[in-house]
């Protein structure tokens, strides 16, 4: 009795799995596309930087929408983990927060892989303190470099400048995984990944942007995107880097002024895969109607002459 | 004092049992709170997209349910056929104790060890690239050593008399294993690799590490077309600074939920149904 009951059950179970990937496989017929869109098909794969992917995301939703028989599968290994896919021929396109580095140059050249770089988006990083704070409108790079250095002797607001409160700064930041720690070590302390360790560090920056937005006598740095969605519990910090103080803004962080926080953002594209009309007509789109999308996701667009300057290599 | 010793024991694991059904009621209530109201048809049925109000999880649900049919086609024959070999035929030798060792060591392994193992052995080694095929493959080694374990318990808790008696009346060692004791250690078995199932329904991190994708905006129509899993869609929404797809997240959370209280009542109503017929 029981080895039948056993069969059945079986049977009953194989039957489901196979419904279920029959319902899988059999999709309804395509749509026709409307007029006006090409039959553009095949597969673009891309992967990279997580700061890029917003961008790249949204750029795909539309190229969708125009060639809808085409396949862009994006994934977030970030820019180090994709630029190994990248030169092992795995990927046709690496979004990157950084510019490809020389062990990364050597890895592609001995794999045969040349690339073409693309600049997409700018992205400010921004100093945020809690909108209670009224001690603070800016921040010089020298008085940034004393709080985040490693081994600061920065504990209260008052170490920083004398006419500050005598209160205990709480930290809050990057961690030493993401691009951001690398790229604020950089521009801030000088070298890349050198931080004082005993701060609040998260990868996620909505744990950050909650660990300032509740806490009175709180500093902390992270993408410029999400002050923007968080105006109201944030106030921004203006950063003097010796040209004056300058409060990140679109236009701030376009023409250059706010500086030294504001990083440009790329693509690098195979150029073997550039021949396939696909990749191609993605990268003229990211770079054409992609531009305006830029903002939509939280980043500041590049003046037009970049994007053409783009183009113009594209051919 | 012995008695209000024993009182104080007994309140002191009443509220360690009280604080974790606590937090786990908080969790569920914060999920709830912030996802229910974007739970929907449309919801489930639409693909990702950065605008909120248009983004759905049709392809990380359709990747993470194709996911766990591959990883049990793949996981089940091989976990129950090395725990019948352990606990039925091999002789328990010093050989058998250390592989027996290694395999509840392997169950302690961290997940992500296993992402780069498939990483360099399904990605790379085979060529199968940023497959279903090679995240099920992965799955499969993350799981083994749970649905092994688990199974060999249930084999185990097979009476001896049982199998005896099979020999008794002639039965050879093959028709011993199918008609007593798998059978009778069916429910044992099902329970525990239902439960190893759901383990690998909520893993993201060995995902990542193969390179499943973020995201995608097709469902695979073989085990070789890459591939996104709830986990992996609910970790990119959770981190994104528009605060409406901390509620998608949130939502996303619920299904995923759903999903394993279902395959856990699953094995529970297999359990309860079988059991009935095993007397003894």
């Amino acid at each position: 009795m029981a080895i039948k009951m056993n069969r059945k059950n079986i049977a009953m179970i194989l039957i489901l799995a196979g419904v279920l990937l029959a319902g899988c496989v059999s999709k309804p017929p395509e749509a026709q596309p409307p007029a006006g869109t090409s039959q553009l098909s095949g597969t673009v794969k891309i992967d990279g930087s997580s700061t890029v992917f917003p961008i790249s995301e949204a750029v795909i939703e539309e190229f969708h929408k125009k060639y809808p028989d085409t396949r862009v599968t994006v994934g977030t290994s970030g820019t180090g983990g994709g630029f190994k896919k990248f030169c092992a021929d795995e990927t046709d396109i690496n979004d990157a927060s950084r510019q490809i580095e020389d062990p990364e140059k050597e890895l592609c050249t001995k794999n045969g892989i040349e690339w073409e770089e693309f600049r997409v988006a700018f992205d400010g990083l921004s100093v945020i303190v809690n909108p209670q704070n009224t001690w603070v409108d800016h921040l010089t790079v020298a008085e940034l470099k004393k709080i985040w250095e490693p081994g600061s002797a920065v504990k209260t607001w008052r170490d920083v400048r004398p006419e500050f409160p005598d209160e205990k700064m709480i930290l809050v930041g990057a961690d030493t995984d993401s691009g951001t720690f690398d790229y604020f070590t950089k521009a801030i302390v000088g070298t890349e990944k050198s931080s004082r360790s005993d701060y609040t560090a998260s990868a996620n920056d909505n744990v950050l942007v909650q660990a300032v937005a509740g806490e009175k006598y709180a500093l902390g740095y992270f993408g410029y995107a999400y002050y923007v969605e968080n105006k109201d519990r944030l106030k921004l910090v203006a950063i003097d880097a010796g040209k004056g103080a300058v409060l990140p803004s679109d236009r701030t962080i376009n023409d250059g002024t706010y500086e030294p926080l504001s990083r440009p953002l790329f693509i690098y594209v195979n150029k073997e895969s550039l021949k396939r009309p696909e990749v191609r007509e993605f990268v003229r789109y990211y770079l054409t109607d992609g531009k305006e999308l830029v903002h939509e996701v939280g980043y500041v667009k590049m003046p037009d002459s970049m994007y053409e300057e783009g183009l113009g290599r594209l051919g | 004092m012995r008695r209000i010793k024993g009182k104080v024991f007994e309140y002191l694991c009443l509220a360690a049992t009280v604080a974790a059904l606590l937090l786990l009621a908080l969790l569920l209530l914060d999920a709830w709170i912030k996802g229910a109201g974007w739970l929907s048809l449309r919801f489930l049925d639409s693909f990702p997209s950065r605008f909120p109000e248009q983004a759905g999880i049709k392809s990380a649900l359709w990747g993470s349910v194709w996911l766990m049919l591959l990883t049990a086609i793949i996981s089940i024959p091989l976990g129950v056929g090395a725990a019948v070999y352990l606990e039925e035929y091999a002789d328990r030798t010093w050989l058998t104790k250390i592989i027996e060792i290694n395999i509840s060591n392997l169950a302690g392994v961290p997940s992500i060890v296993y992402g780069i193992l498939g990483l360099a052995l399904f990605v790379r080694g085979l060529m199968l690239g940023r497959s279903l095929l090679a995240g099920a493959l992965t799955m499969a080694l993350l799981i083994l050593p749970i649905i092994i374990i688990s199974s060999q318990e249930a084999i185990r808790a097979v009476p001896s008399s049982i199998r005896e008696a099979s020999y008794a009346l002639g039965a050879t060692k093959w028709q011993t294993v199918k008609y007593h004791v798998l059978p009778a250690a069916l429910p044992g078995i099902l329970t525990g690799n239902i439960l190893a199932l759901s383990r690998a329904m909520g893993e993201a991190a060995p995902l990542i590490m193969i390179g499943a994708l973020t995201f995608i905006a097709f469902t695979p129509s073989s085990p070789l077309d890459p591939f996104t899993a709830l986990p992996i869609q609910i970790f990119n929404w959770a981190s994104r600074p528009k605060e409406e797809f901390q509620y998608l997240a949130a939502a996303a959370i619920l299904v995923l939920l759903a999903l394993l209280l279902a395959m856990n009542a699953a094995a529970i109503i297999i359990r309860n149904k079988y059991q009935k017929y095993i007397k003894w």
